[in-house]
């Protein structure tokens, strides 16, 4: 195989009798020994996903603000030095570019983390912005140079805090911090995508391999691998999107559900176009849906009341909520909670229903296991 | 290179190309999907059984298997008429991946051709097949 690329890690996966597979380009784990007991372990305990193949885009320098104002949905005057947010890049028509996350790491210093699939498109956009302005600012791709290791679960803290350098200063919820993991420098944000706790940990790629065995040893039986299966499970659960399946340059964030990730009066491109979408009401709405059997209403897959008014963008056996659900666009007038609509399943009507989301409720975790309300990532 | 996995493989079962596994009791036979079949897909949540009389004629699709991940046909090996089907796995479909050849069938058929009237693999024929397609 020619062309695909491997994260740091990718003979500590193949060594661990991983399933490779061919994900953004990228030889990736789906799984190491299944997707549900993967899933489970993040609820219950802690895993730990290899995530170096998202794309790390560094604005550096004075005039770093105003080009990531114009790029970024969200009032970056919020973005104080050590906060992240989460949020969009849109086009002038407010077409999702990507969905990401933006780290303020220094007085000038923004760190987008992007998707993996949108790591070139993205760097395109953000360049051709950087180039339309006035003050430009280093403009650095990082993301060959750049692990990512996320630690999630309700015992994530307990693993990785005792080996930071000061571990008194771990970050809060939608922070991060620079510091030492065992002498390793790191960015360490207190951010995920699993709807857990825990932390994302980014690092140069010439580090990761020890970092990964350092985290397994101190986790112990507490720490488990886990592929991009249980990551896709995790994040249905909770109704956070992915690109390419919940959102495109088709889709803009009002009909995704993301208002409140759009700081409508920050500046940035598209602004326009989503008050106008806003005002009127979009014409179609994602939702969520609970479906009536166990078989799963997979990507794709027709949404009908009478006739077809929507089509599923995920869809999953949910391992936490021992329930088949689906995230989807519907038309607009069948987006209230408890409408009653089908699924077409290889040729046969599967009733469903739409719910409010997330999926997963976390205050329904069994008693045992520390809880935390603060504890959402965005969508 | 992919890791060598050892799968399990029974001496007392016959194998479809398609994966499924058919064993000898008497006058019928029962079916499931072999252990590599089950590992291939992971995480069964979901079997879609047909009815008991139904009549199945080898090579037919009658019904599908579903993981987290992946949608697999169900291929009659054989021909013949369903006589009993699993209906635990209703409940329990991870009863698949556990224990493929034992809780985890899925129907018996009355074998109305004989299973030596279709190209079914044995053991080790089968152990190959296995091996060619997992790259090991």
């Amino acid at each position: 195989m020619t062309g695909i690329l491997k994260t740091p890690l990718w003979e500590r996966h193949r060594e661990a009798g991983a399933r490779l597979v061919e994900f953004a380009g990228f030889d990736m784990p789906v799984l190491y020994t299944s997707i549900v007991a993967e899933h489970r372990a993040v609820r219950a305990a802690a895993g730990i996903f290899d995530v170096s193949h998202m794309g790390e885009i560094r604005l550096r320098g004075p005039g770093a603000f105003a080009v990531a104002q114009r790029l970024f949905t969200r009032d970056l005057g919020k973005l104080s030095e050590g906060r992240v947010l989460y949020g969009l890049l849109c086009r002038a028509d407010g077409g999702i570019v990507d969905d990401v996350t933006l780290a303020r790491t220094g007085p000038d210093d923004l760190l987008f983390c992007v998707n993996a699939a949108n790591a070139d498109s993205d760097l395109a956009w953000i360049r051709s912005v950087w180039n339309d302005h006035a003050r430009p600012c280093e403009l650095l791709d990082e993301s060959a140079a750049t692990a990512l290791l996320a630690v999630q679960g309700p015992g994530a803290r307990a693993i990785v805090d005792p080996l930071l350098a000061d571990p008194g200063f771990a970050p809060r919820r939608w922070h991060c911090v620079q510091t030492q993991l065992e002498g390793v420098p790191v960015l360490l944000s207190r951010t995920g995508y699993t709807g857990e706790d825990g932390y994302e940990i980014y690092l140069s790629a010439d580090h990761a391999v020890a970092a990964w065995d350092l985290l397994l040893a101190s986790g112990g039986g507490g720490l488990t691998p886990a592929g991009l299966g249980a990551r896709d499970t995790l994040r249905t659960e909770m109704a956070f999107p992915l690109y390419g399946h919940e959102l495109s340059l088709a889709q803009n964030p009002i009909e995704a559900g993301l208002d409140r990730f759009v700081d409508f009066g920050a500046g940035f491109i598209g602004e326009e176009a989503l008050c106008r979408v806003r005002d009127a009401g979009p014409a179609e709405r994602l939702v969520g849906l609970a479906i009536e059997s166990r078989q799963v209403a997979r990507s794709g897959y027709a949404i009908e009341s009478e006739e077809t008014v929507g089509k599923v963008t995920s869809g999953t056996f949910g391992p936490s909520v021992q329930r088949s659900i689906a995230i989807g666009y519907v038309q607009d007038r069948f987006s209230e909670a408890g409408t009653r609509l089908a699924v077409r399943i290889r040729e046969k009507s599967v009733g469903c229903t739409v719910v409010p989301t997330p999926f997963f409720d976390r205050s329904r975790r069994p008693a045992g296991i520390p809880t935390d309300t603060t504890n959402s990532r965005a969508p | 290179m992919t890791q060598r996995k050892d799968y399990e493989i029974p001496q007392d079962c016959r194998y479809a190309r398609t994966d499924e596994w058919i064993r000898s009791e008497g006058e019928s036979v029962r079916l499931g999907i072999s252990d590599y079949a089950q590992s291939e897909l992971s995480d069964v949540v979901y079997v879609d059984l047909p009815a008991v009389g139904r009549a199945l004629t080898a090579g037919e699709s009658f019904g599908v298997v579903e993981s987290v991940k992946a949608v697999s046909d169900l291929i009659a090996p054989v021909t013949g008429e369903v006589s009993e089907v699993n209906l635990e796995l209703e409940e329990h479909p991870e009863w698949i991946n556990e224990d493929p050849y034992g809780r985890g069938w899925i129907l018996c058929l009355r074998s109305l051709a004989g299973p030596d009237a279709t190209d079914l693999l044995s053991p080790d024929a089968y152990r190959k097949f296995v091996e060619e397609r997992s790259g090991s």
